[in-house]
């Protein structure tokens, strides 16, 4: 059964028009993802949902008590400098009516509870700001670009975070424009551009719609126009030296056996990713 | 969206623990008002000299204390809580617990009895060392110079909320504040009491929130009761910024 339900929404600034006609339905217990570039209109929509913003049109609807079993992560949101992490976390259990235990939350994300707010890494604040969110023991978990900014190693940290949160059956509608982050987290994704939806798909089934490419890229001494031929090779470039050969899943097997052996040096092969698929979507 | 106790019980206790890991706050609010009671009371020449004027009180027993006591609420209304307010708004943190079932009202509520507490704790403090030191009678009529007092706190604070309500950032609300601060001061009677005014000024100044306050406060102070009309200007004007700031705050 669908926990949140949202049909035809409009939202404009003035004369701007941030969200045209977004429809999407998350399932309970699933990561849904909102992808788009900045601008694309998740943040009005994720907004919306979460109750912060009257939308101008559609309907928006969450099957849960907005304030009490909602969780939500806003992008930019800070904390009094001089605050501790154990304090915010003690302050917005006290809101709630069947808050979560603090000191459970505090081990699962790794915080020290007397570290103040001004000497968190950005990392640590997003953290804290995932365990505030779930300090409320919600039923649906609102995350808004949760890990723009962070580095690699906090950015992993953040993941593995978001799939233990999935664990306890909260369900997550995740904001990003991370291509990799949706890819690992999310059980389906909405890709939303210009304030429409443009697909909703699983990762691995948006990928499949670019068609599954494989990219080989390599350096030869002999000629490749032949490769052009083959059934399994879609396109040939060549570019400072470098052939760039694109095809289906058999495209590497393909070449290797119509080039000979000691003709091919630094051989690369990619296979298209969430980044591919995203790209191909809106049309870049 | 309820009010309900641990939410006051935490946000009281947070809130203090920040207001007091300020320095400044403590020196600004409590430090300073009462240090310059002491050390004016002890150094301008006349201010331990009977007045006739004053019914034989001395100004160090009226004008230096409720001026002292204005300093004290006026640095709270126009500085601390805008200021506050307006960073939290700035930082997100309002429309964060925008979020959550706290009320707005417990938020707000919260600040105000914060910094009504601890211009209180001010006054308290300041009136002990004031009859230890230089044998300040207490208020002849507690509650009436009780009632004054909160009037005219509440008053200065509806006022400091309207700046938070109307300030976009934190840097222009704090320069706000201090352009409402010091004419308000003035026209308390902090520089020049009232009764040396010439009359136009004076008429002017006890128009004014907190004009109206300090010479409610000192008439309180000198003879145990005020005029029923600043007792009236100050609940206007109370009233009237209460209603022009609920009309324009914004949480985000």
């Amino acid at each position: 059964m669908a926990i949140i339900t949202v049909q035809n929404l409009r939202k404009q600034y003035g004369d701007k028009i941030a969200v045209r006609d977004v429809s999407f339905s998350v399932e309970e217990g699933e990561i849904y993802g909102i992808v788009g570039r900045n601008g694309a209109g998740k943040t009005t929509t994720v907004e919306c949902v979460a109750g912060l913003r009257k939308p101008d049109g559609g309907t928006i609807r969450v099957e849960a008590d907005l304030k009490q079993q909602v969780g939500v992560q806003l992008q930019e949101s800070a904390m009094p400098d001089k605050l501790r992490v154990g304090e915010a976390l003690d302050l917005y259990a006290s809101f709630y009516a069947n808050p979560a235990s603090v000191t459970e939350l505090l081990d699962e994300v790794g915080l020290d509870p007397k570290a103040g707010f001004a000497k968190l890494s950005g990392g640590q604040r997003q953290r804290l700001s995932i365990a505030l969110a779930l300090v409320g023991n919600p039923r649906i978990a609102i995350l808004d670009e949760l890990t723009t900014g962070l580095d690699p190693q906090a950015r992993r940290e953040t993941w593995d975070l978001i799939s233990r949160i999935r664990e306890r059956g909260v369900t997550v509608l995740l904001v990003s424009h991370f291509m990799e982050e949706v890819e690992r987290l999310c059980d389906r994704v909405a890709v939303i551009a210009g304030g429409t939806v443009l697909a909703v798909d699983t990762p691995a089934g948006l990928i499949a719609r670019t068609g599954g490419v494989q990219r080989v890229t390599f350096r030869t001494t002999v000629p490749v126009e032949s490769l052009n031929s083959l059934p399994e090779v879609h396109s040939v470039t060549v570019e400072a030296g470098h052939v760039t050969v694109t095809g289906d899943q058999n495209v590497l097997r393909a070449i290797v056996m119509a080039l000979p052996d000691s003709a091919i040096s630094y051989l690369k092969t990619e296979t298209s990713t969430m980044d591919d698929a995203f790209l191909a979507l809106t049309g870049e | 969206m309820a009010v309900t106790a641990p939410q006051v019980r935490r946000l009281t206790s947070v809130e203090t623990k920040l207001y007091l890991r300020e320095p400044a706050v403590v020196f600004f609010a409590v430090g300073l008002p009462i240090a310059l009671m002491l050390i004016l009371g002890g150094t301008i020449p006349g201010f331990r000299d009977p007045d006739p004027a004053l019914g034989g009180l001395r100004p160090i027993d009226t004008h230096l204390p409720g001026m002292m006591i204005i300093l004290s609420v006026l640095t709270c209304a126009f500085s601390l809580l805008p200021t506050v307010l307006v960073t939290y708004r700035e930082r997100g943190i309002l429309k964060r617990m925008s979020t959550t079932p706290v009320s707005p009202v417990t938020v707000l509520g919260v600040q105000l009895v914060l910094n009504v507490a601890m211009s209180l704790f001010t006054t308290v403090l300041m009136l002990v060392l004031a009859n230890l030191v230089y044998d300040v009678p207490f208020p002849q009529a507690p509650l009436a110079f009780t009632g004054i007092l909160l009037l005219g706190m509440v008053s200065s604070l509806a006022i400091g909320l309207l700046l938070a309500a109307l300030a976009p950032t934190s840097r222009i609300v704090q320069g706000l504040g201090m352009a409402v601060f010091f004419p308000s001061l003035f026209f308390a009677g902090v520089w020049v009491p009232h009764d040396l005014m010439p009359d136009v000024l004076r008429t002017i100044a006890e128009f004014t929130p907190s004009g109206a306050f300090g010479a409610a406060l000192v008439d309180v102070l000198a003879t145990g009761s005020a005029q029923w009309p600043h007792v009236a200007l100050m609940a206007g004007w109370g009233v009237v910024a209460t209603v022009a700031a609920v009309r324009f705050f914004r949480w985000s």
